[in-house]
């Protein structure tokens, strides 16, 4: 991250010695002097950069958020406290193979013709490099991603059994409290957008709320995945909302897009383009926007730790401390808040896919 | 830029792992949560309704209540003035039937003391005559007897004869 600042000022400063320069090449022993005092420049430059260089080889933030940020596929709690997680790999020559990701614990990182290459995020590839392989691997988000779905059906079979086995009696405890959250997402957020029919998309939209939820929320902790924030993630979340959209619409929302109401026949020329490009506009915004905001909150919050490490001093480790503590609640905060917009989006989609009556115009 | 190129294994197990727990929460959470709410909300509004429902009843019931004891009370009041009005009747018929009585009563016995009293004066006519004449006679006997003593009666007589 420093060294592009420092980069560029250096490449900023040549620039400005060169357009100098430019004046005064008819002067021979001018031109001369101006050469030496550049390379004098680019020579201190260097040095600085090369010191600048070795000083963050130390602690290169960047590398520390990218590796927090992106999968591996090994869990590691805390610096030295590693989970190693199991490697499933598929090749058409070798079929399916399976071993621990403890086995690239060596000088060169490599096992059984698998090499781990250390990137912005790990990769597991073929020694040789003319084989194809596929990653099966359960990697450290497939990991928690088992965990939360451990979470969600414990927690929600057992409130479950609450209301079998204390049938026509008040709620109590965990039961209430989830019950608010449950009702919330049937009576404002579903019920309203859905439409009448809102109880088939009921249980997919709470299940969706509650797994980006606990996974947002899971993500907060220290030392786990950044699964929401993963792009493959949301990405299977928001293609899943576009299947069930275009699954269940019905002929009005299929024929408003090739023939919109009110539009006149010249301007159809843009609007069906217009109307494609937003169908897939829809998945994508819903893919980026929950993908961008719970990696945005971890880099930020990464960076205000890493700020510590940058300035190795005491006076300014509990000023960060109170600003992240401040940021982590801010965190909690968007973990509900992108959870309910991803809801209640998806419904919103849903619930204008399978609209009976096309509205004769509503301004698009 | 690896953060921005999904990774086909990471998608592989999100689909499999979120579709299960879709279907596992659907079938083993959603479906009894929803109906245990639906049947605790179905149960409230079917409370509210009988309360409403009674309400009205019990609305209905104060009414004819208060009907019944109108009618009661105006039942009542016909009763107590029907009754006034026959003990009021039989004292002043009865009031009237004793003067009439009395009346009679006393006019029969002014009937019977003026009988009485006529009776009793004709006797008592009769027995002073019956006395004035042995009076007379007894006293003509004994006057009778000299003749002095006639004479001076005669005198006497016919004096206070005179005088009156």
């Amino acid at each position: 991250m420093y060294t592009h600042l420092r980069r560029f000022f250096t490449i900023a400063l040549v620039a400005s010695a060169c357009v100098f320069n430019v004046p005064a090449t008819a002067d021979e022993p001018v031109q001369h002097e101006a050469e030496k005092a550049v390379q004098d420049i680019n020579e201190k430059e260097h040095k600085i950069e090369h010191k600048l260089e070795e000083s963050e080889a130390k602690f290169d933030i960047g590398e520390m958020i990218m590796h927090h940020i992106a999968d591996s596929h090994e869990w590691e709690m805390t610096h030295g406290v590693v989970i190693p997680l199991p490697v499933i790999l598929y090749s058409a020559d070798r079929g399916i193979e399976v071993f621990s990701s403890s086995n690239f614990h060596n000088d060169h990182h490599e096992y059984n013709g698998y090499h781990l290459v250390h990137g912005d995020s790990e990769q597991v590839v073929p020694v040789d490099e003319s084989r194809k392989i596929y990653d099966f691997s359960i990697t450290k988000n497939v990991a928690s991603m088992l965990l939360s779905a451990v979470i969600l059906i414990l927690v929600f079979t057992s409130i479950a059994g609450f209301y079998k086995n204390s049938k026509g009696k008040a709620p109590k405890g965990f039961q209430s409290a989830m019950e608010v959250i449950i009702l919330f997402i049937r009576d404002d957020v579903v019920k309203p957008n859905v439409g009448p029919k809102y109880e088939k998309y009921l249980p997919y939209l709470l299940t969706l709320f509650f797994f980006i939820l606990v996974n947002n929320i899971l993500g907060l902790l220290p030392g786990s995945a950044n699964l929401t924030g993963n792009i493959a993630v949301t990405l299977t979340l928001a293609v899943l909302t576009f299947i069930i959209v275009h699954l269940n619409a019905n002929g009005n929302y299929y024929k408003h897009l090739v023939r919109p109401t009110g539009v006149p026949v010249p301007l159809l020329l843009i609007m069906i383009p217009v109307e494609i490009v937003g169908v897939f506009m829809k998945p994508f915004s819903l893919m980026v926007r929950l993908f961008a905001n719970i990696t945005a909150g971890h880099i930020i919050l990464l960076s205000l730790f890493g700020l510590i490490f940058i300035f190795q001093s005491f006076m300014i480790a509990p000023v960060i401390s109170l600003f992240a503590l401040f940021l982590n609640f801010i965190e909690i905060m968007v973990a509900f808040i992108q959870a309910f917009i991803f809801t209640l989006l998806s419904s919103m989609y849903i619930g204008s896919a399978i609209e009976e009556h096309s509205h004769a115009d509503h301004g698009h | 830029m690896s953060l921005l190129t999904p990774n086909p294994g990471l998608i592989f197990w999100m689909l499999v792992v979120f579709l299960l727990v879709v279907f596992i929460l659907a079938k083993f959470a959603w479906k009894p949560i929803i109906k245990g709410l639906k049947d605790r909300e179905n149960e409230i509004q079917g409370a509210l309704d009988l309360a409403e429902r009674t309400r009205a009843e019990m609305i209905q019931l104060k009414s004819d209540n208060e009907k019944l004891i109108a009618e009661a009370n105006a039942i009542r009041d016909q009763i107590l003035r029907d009754a006034k009005d026959a003990a009021d009747r039989t004292i002043h018929e009865s009031k009237d039937k004793a003067v009439i009585e009395a009346q009679k009563i006393m006019e029969n016995a002014r009937e019977a003391i003026r009988n009485e009293q006529e009776l009793a004066v004709s006797k008592i006519r009769k027995e002073v005559a019956t006395l004035s004449l042995e009076i007379a006679e007894k006293v003509l006997k004994r006057e009778l007897k000299d003749k002095e003593a006639q004479e001076t009666l005669i005198a006497e007589l016919a004096s206070s004869a005179r005088l009156n």
